[in-house]
């Protein structure tokens, strides 16, 4: 049993009301103003922060298992930690793939005792991602790790017939298709987003019709068979439109956007820097305009990372010959301050919804996602959103370094994470629960 | 200016005076002693990480007349075939002293990945990087129009030029496009909509999908190559129809005005986009190109490399 007990003093409630927080045995023991700390409770100041539900990321790369040179469980969930998550869902393209009871029981272990967020692992829709024949659903399911989200990302369930199967099987356990919507035969060798840029740059298109003819597919065939389908990535003007279109209609569907796709757009490609090479790939100014009004909007239900982490090889080299994919984690709620509250599109309410509420809603993670009130669990994320930061791809917490923010000044810092009622991050310091200090607890 | 990575890096002014240096160079290339000890102690490496003929031999040559040591360094039989990176390769490059790297590889972008990175510290000159740009034949190309249609004057103004083909994949036509607009001419670029890029309508140019209906207006026309590969992937139903839409033949030649010009970057697919008697034909300039290659690119080291930082600005003094 993990105890702690922490008086959090001089925050700001995401609706705007003032209030301490006390934390006590991995709960909210009480809330409202001028708290005294209760005997051997650790008081921390505040001032200036605004508590967060603790942050749930439901699209992430890890790389463990095979892929340790770019990320492990343990470094990328002290990211997740760092940027104020407390849950990250585990994406299936990882060596093996986890596309069986054992792979994701083993991420989900190796996530429990690195300590610094829930890891919930998304289970693979097909045998290696191949799209071909579905893989165990119903086994990972029923595993420990309990995965209720199943995707390809990566790759597109391009056929239609696989795709209808796996949206009508994970009726059994209420769960959910992740599509990464990417038509393969419109994006053969694909670089970039197509329009005015690729075509000066000779860099082969992607374009947006190749996601927005999946996504109303799909659309179309969730409602067909009455189930749950949820959007990754969402990149372009037309997809939010179409989703707009499918809600209004009553449709099960659900979607999220990067933050980099709030914040970038394909004109970083000038550089040739494959630093900005992502899939999908960053689009036009108007995509990012439609991008944050469908955010704001609630059109698209949460902001999920695509947290993509590569070694340096992958990415100092040409543009054709490098890998697809960014770093996310760490920089994801300052990019949603800034282009989502400083704008005045959002408020904290707002986010707290996209980044906490709706993800575990849709993966149904039962223990986060909780409204800030006493008898919660004390999963939380402090923000000061007046303080800026230059993000320094040298001081990342990843193991890889691959983030497109390099020098920029970001408006925003997460100033402390609570995982469980222990500070998994905390003065600039990551730690895990299973070495917190334990204030009042056992001795 | 340091590297020549793109046409869009270049001035209206700076174009005129590669044109203008390479000109001077022509009749020096034309005399009994064709060498210039300009460039006497630099190392220049030919880097040529994809196949080519005509543009390695034609840098090697400039390189040579003006009496710079020159490293040929290609794809096959090198320690690229080998999976060497790009990076690594540059860092041997700057070990070994190299002055200036002429580089063709068939990633878009690789020159200006080279030059604006860490890895090397000499001038990068693009001399082709995948479908994006090849500034140094858009010069020749427009050193030879200039030489045969501007009555005179230093620029291309007031002449129509088509270029016809595999606009999508072309760098030659891209650099083209930039160079000639930036010129003074008018620029039409005629292919079937499947081989003419989404967004192109940003280019300085017009676009037409009909060959006989612009043929008869243009001053110089431009045959660019149409790999046989294009047809599996479905750019056009098959070499015939092609041809019979955009190959230039004789009656085509035949409907051009009386003192056109007709050229081709090479190699040619002759038959495809042009019959034999087009290519070999009086209007044909085509081998001609090849000779004004090996000019402008002596006139494109000697003004990045000759240590007269001025001489793009000022004008060349020979």
């Amino acid at each position: 049993m993990i105890r702690g007990n922490y008086l959090l003093t001089g925050l700001t409630l995401p609706d705007g009301s003032k209030s301490d927080i006390a934390i006590s045995d991995g709960k909210i023991s009480e809330m409202g103003t001028n708290l005294l700390a209760t005997e051997g409770a650790a008081k921390i100041d505040l001032a200036g922060s605004i508590a967060l539900p603790g942050l749930v990321d439901l699209h992430t790369h890890l790389r463990e298992p095979g892929k340790e040179d770019a990320e492990t469980i343990l470094s990328g969930t002290m990211a997740a930690a760092k940027g104020g998550f407390v849950a990250v869902s585990a994406m299936a393209n990882t060596s093996p793939v986890a596309d069986t009871a054992g792979v994701v029981e083993q991420v989900y272990a190796l996530g429990q005792s690195a300590g610094f967020a829930d890891v919930f692992p998304i289970g693979a829709v097909t045998e290696g991602l191949k799209g071909e024949n579905l893989s165990e659903i119903g086994a990972m399911a029923d595993s420990r790790a309990r995965v209720r989200v199943f995707s390809d990302d990566g790759s597109c369930v391009f056929d239609p017939l696989v795709m209808r199967r796996a949206l009508e099987y994970v009726k059994k356990f209420d769960g959910v298709i992740a599509q990464h919507a990417q038509d393969p035969r419109l994006t053969q060798g694909s670089q970039m987003n197509e329009g005015e840029i690729s075509s000066r740059l000779g860099l082969k298109g992607w374009p947006a019709v190749a996601e927005e003819a999946i996504i109303a597919r799909d659309i179309l065939l969730a409602d067909h068979v009455q189930s749950r389908l949820h959007i990754c990535h969402l990149t372009t003007a037309g997809g939010v439109e179409i989703i707009r279109w499918a809600k209004a209609r009553g449709i099960n569907v659900t979607a999220e956007v990067t933050p980099h796709h709030l914040l970038l757009t394909d004109e970083r490609a000038l550089s040739y820097d494959p630093i900005f090479k992502v899939n999908p790939p960053l689009r036009t100014q108007k995509d990012v305009e439609a991008l944050r009004e469908g955010l704001a909007d609630g059109t698209i239900d949460i902001v999920a990372t695509d947290h993509a982490p590569h070694p340096a090889e992958a990415k100092e080299c040409e543009w054709q010959e490098a890998a697809f994919g960014m770093l996310g984690l760490e920089s994801a709620l300052s990019i949603v301050n800034q282009t989502m509250v400083s704008t005045g599109l959002m408020n904290w309410e707002a986010v707290a919804d996209r980044m906490s509420y709706a993800p575990s809603k849709i993966a149904r993670y039962s223990e986060h996602g909780q409204v800030l009130k006493v008898g919660a669990n004390a999963h939380l994320t402090l923000i000061n959103p007046n303080l800026t930061f230059k993000v320094d791809r040298d001081l990342v917490a990843s193991r890889s370094r691959n983030t497109p923010f390099h020098g920029m000044e970001l408006q925003g810092l997460v100033t402390a994470t609570f995982y469980r009622g222990l500070p998994t991050y905390l003065n600039g310091k990551l730690s895990s629960v299973h070495d917190a200090p334990v204030p009042g607890g056992v001795k | 200016m340091k590297h020549l990575l793109s046409i869009s890096d270049i001035s209206k002014m700076e174009a005129i005076s590669i044109l203008d240096t390479a000109q001077e160079l022509a009749r020096v290339s034309d005399g009994p002693m064709k060498k210039l000890p300009t460039l006497r102690g630099r190392t220049i490496v030919n880097l040529f990480a994809e196949d080519s003929t005509r543009t390695r031999i034609s840098f090697e040559a400039a390189a040579k007349r003006l009496s710079a040591d020159v490293i040929n360094f290609s794809a096959k039989g090198s320690s690229i075939s080998k999976g060497e990176s790009l990076k690594d390769t540059a860092m041997t490059l700057q070990a070994m002293g190299a002055d200036a790297v002429i580089i063709r590889h068939s990633a878009s972008g690789a020159a200006q990945r080279l030059a604006d990175s860490k890895w090397m510290s000499g001038s990068v000159i693009n001399a082709g990087d995948g479908t994006h740009e090849h500034p140094s034949q858009a010069l020749l190309d427009a050193f030879t129009i200039r030489k045969h249609l501007s009555k005179g004057a230093n620029d291309l103004t007031g002449l129509r030029i088509a270029i016809v083909g595999d606009v999508l994949h072309s760098r030659v036509a891209r650099s083209n496009v930039l160079l000639l607009s930036k010129l003074g001419a008018q620029v039409v670029l005629v292919a079937p909509p499947t081989l003419l890029p989404v967004g192109i309508q940003s280019w300085p140019c017009q676009i037409s999908y009909d060959l006989d209906e612009v043929i008869s207006s243009v001053d110089a026309i431009m045959m660019l190559r149409i790999q046989l590969e294009r047809m599996s992937e479905m750019y056009f139903p098959n070499a015939r129809e092609y041809s019979r839409y955009f190959g230039l033949n004789s009656d085509r030649i035949r409907a051009m005005k009386s003192d056109s010009i007709v050229m081709h970057p090479g190699p040619m697919n002759r038959g495809l986009e042009i019959t034999a008697d087009a290519a070999d034909g009086a209007r044909s300039v085509i081998v001609e190109q090849v000779t004004n290659g090996v000019s402008i690119r002596m006139a494109i080291l000697y003004l990045l490399l000759a240590g007269n930082q001025d001489a793009m600005e000022s004008g060349v003094n020979l």
